[in-house]
């Protein structure tokens, strides 16, 4: 928009532009004009270079400052991305390997609460229905996402806390910054969809570090498609049970943890192509320049920082998510438990939403417990198991095995349905918090909406073309 | 009486600053330049902090006796740049740009003299009345050699090295300050050549600028904003600088 229309509200604004806009129309097209703001800055900064260059002589014999060496490496412009996915890699690697053992001794303990919990029920008369509505809804529900969850968060978060303390994540926007900007948003947008892994909410409320309001809504409209907390355990279990399983052994690990790393740069990608859609359509304009402090490296305080992040992040998500698994674990017992003509209220959902769950190449129980776990995604795997047990709570599944027995065994998933669950998860909508802090920072009911619908047609349209043509190809 | 020579008849209120019988300094800065700490040993406890007008970044002011002249420094948030728009650049900006300090200290950090000089040439873009204060400067010669002469010289404005955390230079400073507001000490701050379709705009966009604006207001500046399409410099101008035909006479 010309400056002169942007200044309509005010007349003496509006002559002052529109004279200069006269003189300035004169002087060649307008498309020239569009990077100054940009030539201006990086002019600013060749000459403090420049300066700096001329007045300060480093003493000899002095090494270079170490963050200097080490930003040449980590912020080159061959290196750069490349160490970044790799230590992402890293990460997930002993976030999977880890988490393993102390998930496993935490679902018998959890479990053997609720058998105790069973007992004091019986043993003071509950009626029948108390009991299935508290034990196998309430307590169930939040038994599973504590031990699905805590483990592998009580490993990531602290990891992820120590980078950022160490000074890493401003150069994750540094190496990023060129490909938002290509994208027609912000280089901090790299910045809000690094804490989009940890929480999409916390993210969305942290993009008001980008101060362009169109750059800003950008950010906040494509946070959604990097996995966060409670989409981590489906995509992590997943790639496990799917992948981890089918390769020699030995490899599992590996194999997952590639897996997982391949999701997350779908992840980026999507959000790097629904910024240059958006860039160019809903949100036109041109990227603002900033300036990113690159703060020196410095050796983290590492037992204060993993007990800071723990109590943080880690307690602090995990409480968000078992507020959020009680309420629906009690709903799904419910639904489970209701019965219309002998078919449970889960059941006629599932079957009603079957058609189109098949032709995603899912079925109608994965999308009921997509919808279901709107609240929170932590839940949705939970859901999910809970619908296809006939048992109709959500039982113990006491490893992993009995889960892949229940998916694939019972219930005819193939690697299809895996890699689409997956896909659906990574895509689909950002959960109620989520929503409810969008609207909250957009006060917009419009945008709410279009944060929500973008992401699940975008879901829906993978999942369905995806699933078309493995059929199509004869792949299963 | 001495200090009128440096009092001036700014609207301070519309900044948030009471009024004032002497200069306004501004305190310029990127973060973590000790530039706080340099406000400190200036102003000791006669400090008041509050919010800028309709912003909700804390300002801080304080004030100093030099030569029986009262100083008042205004404390601007610290920041990177004052190029794009978050609101401490802006808050910041606007001071420097319509507040018309009497003198401007900038705080760079001498150890880290490249990245700090970026906002120095940008506050040197708008004014010249403005003295450097090359703060950590122990720190820097443990690493490396500074030539301060070269320094003054290609910035075109007094350097004073100092050390905040000790209170070493701050007399140099405060002195420098006073040449600056009372003495008319001439400057000749480095201010960039751009290229030459830039220059060619600016050159168009100035001389129409001056017929429209009150002559404090610098025009190369301004012109440079509307060159590269900044709108939020010409609302900050509208509220700072609107003539009053427009219906607002000061009271």
């Amino acid at each position: 928009m010309k400056l002169s229309e942007r200044l309509k509200d005010d007349p003496w604004l509006f002559r002052i532009a529109s004279r200069a806009e006269g003189a300035l129309d004169s002087a060649g097209p307008a498309e020239r004009r569009k990077a100054i703001n940009t030539e201006i800055v990086s002019l600013t900064y060749e000459k403090a270079e420049q300066i700096a260059r001329a007045v300060v002589k480093p003493l000899p014999g002095k090494n270079r400052d170490l963050t200097l060496r080490l930003d040449d490496l980590l912020t080159s412009r061959w290196f750069g991305l490349p160490i970044m996915l790799l230590g992402l890699g890293l990460i997930f690697w002993m976030t999977i390997v880890g988490a393993n053992v102390p998930g496993e001794y935490l679902s018998v303990a959890l479990f053997w609460i609720g058998d105790q919990l069973s007992r004091l029920f019986q043993w003071a008369g509950a009626p029948d229905w108390l009991h299935g509505f508290l034990v196998e809804g309430v307590y169930r529900g939040m038994a599973w996402v504590v031990s699905v969850m805590l483990p592998p968060m009580a490993i990531f978060f602290p990891i992820f806390t120590l980078l950022e303390d160490a000074g890493y994540l401003p150069r994750v926007a540094f190496n990023m910054d060129r490909l938002f900007k290509a994208a027609g948003a912000h280089g901090k947008q790299a910045l809000t969809m690094a804490m989009g892994f940890g929480c999409n909410a916390a993210a969305i409320v942290s993009t008001r570090i980008i101060e362009s309001p169109r750059e800003r809504m950008i950010a906040i409209l494509t946070n959604n498609f990097v996995p966060c907390n409670g989409r981590w355990p489906i995509l992590i279990t997943l790639s496990i049970l799917f992948v981890g399983g089918a390769v020699a052994a030995g490899w599992g690990t590996a194999a997952s943890t590639a897996v997982v790393v391949g999701f997350v740069l779908i992840g980026v990608m999507v959000t790097l192509a629904v910024s240059w859609g958006l860039s160019r359509t809903m949100l036109k304009g041109i990227p603002s320049s900033f300036t990113l402090e690159l703060p020196p490296y410095r050796r983290p305080q590492v037992g204060r920082t993993i007990i800071r992040s723990i109590h943080d992040r880690t307690l602090y998500v995990l409480w968000r998510a078992v507020r959020m698994a009680a309420p629906a674990g009690a709903i799904t017992w419910l639904m489970a438990n209701i019965t219309v003509d002998g078919t449970s209220l889960l059941a006629m959902t599932a079957g009603w939403l079957d058609p189109f769950g098949r032709s995603l190449g899912m079925d109608g129980m994965i999308l009921l417990a997509f919808i279901l776990g709107l609240p929170a995604n932590e839940i949705v795997l939970p859901i999910l198991i809970m619908g296809y047990v006939s048992a109709g709570t959500m039982i113990e599944l006491d490893s992993l095995a009995a889960l892949k027995h229940l998916l694939v065994d019972q219930h005819g998933w193939t690697w299809v349905t895996a890699l689409n669950v997956m896909l659906f998860s990574l895509l689909h909508y950002p959960c109620g918090t989520t929503l409810q802090v969008i609207y909250g920072e957009t006060k917009s009911i419009k945008w709410t909406a279009v944060a929500a619908l973008l992401p699940l047609s975008i879901a829906v349209g993978v999942t369905f073309t995806v699933n078309q043509l493995v059929q199509w190809m004869g792949w299963v | 009486m001495e200090y009128e020579c440096c009092a001036s008849a700014q609207p301070w209120v519309q900044f948030g600053v009471e009024h004032s019988d002497g200069p306004i300094i501004a305190l310029a800065g990127n973060p973590n330049v000790g530039k706080t700490t340099i406000f400190n040993a200036l102003t000791g406890m006669r400090q008041h902090t509050g919010n800028w007008p309709g912003k909700t970044v804390k300002q801080a002011r304080g004030s100093y006796l030099y030569r029986s002249i009262r100083f008042t420094v205004v404390d601007l948030p610290g920041t990177f740049s004052l190029l794009s728009h978050s609101s401490d650049e802006q808050v910041a900006r606007d001071f420097l740009v319509f507040g018309r300090p009497s003198a401007t200290i900038i705080v760079v950090d001498a150890t880290r003299l490249e990245r700090n000089l970026n906002l120095a040439l940008q506050v040197l873009e708008i004014t010249d009345r403005a003295v450097v204060a090359l703060n950590m400067i122990d720190e820097a010669r443990n690493k490396m050699e500074i030539d301060v002469e070269q320094l003054q010289k290609e910035l075109g404005v007094p350097v004073v090295p100092t050390v905040a955390r000790r209170k070493k230079g701050l007399d140099k400073l405060m002195q420098t300050v006073y040449e600056l507001t009372c003495e008319g000490l001439p400057t000749s701050p480095l201010r960039l050549t751009y290229p030459r379709h830039i220059e060619e705009a600016v050159q168009r966009v100035e001389p129409l600028l001056k017929e429209e604006l009150p002559p404090w207001v610098n025009a190369r500046w301004l012109a440079l904003r509307l060159v590269e399409g900044d709108v939020s410099s010409l609302r900050s101008l509208a509220r700072y600088a609107a003539p009053a035909e427009k219906g607002v006479t000061a009271l």
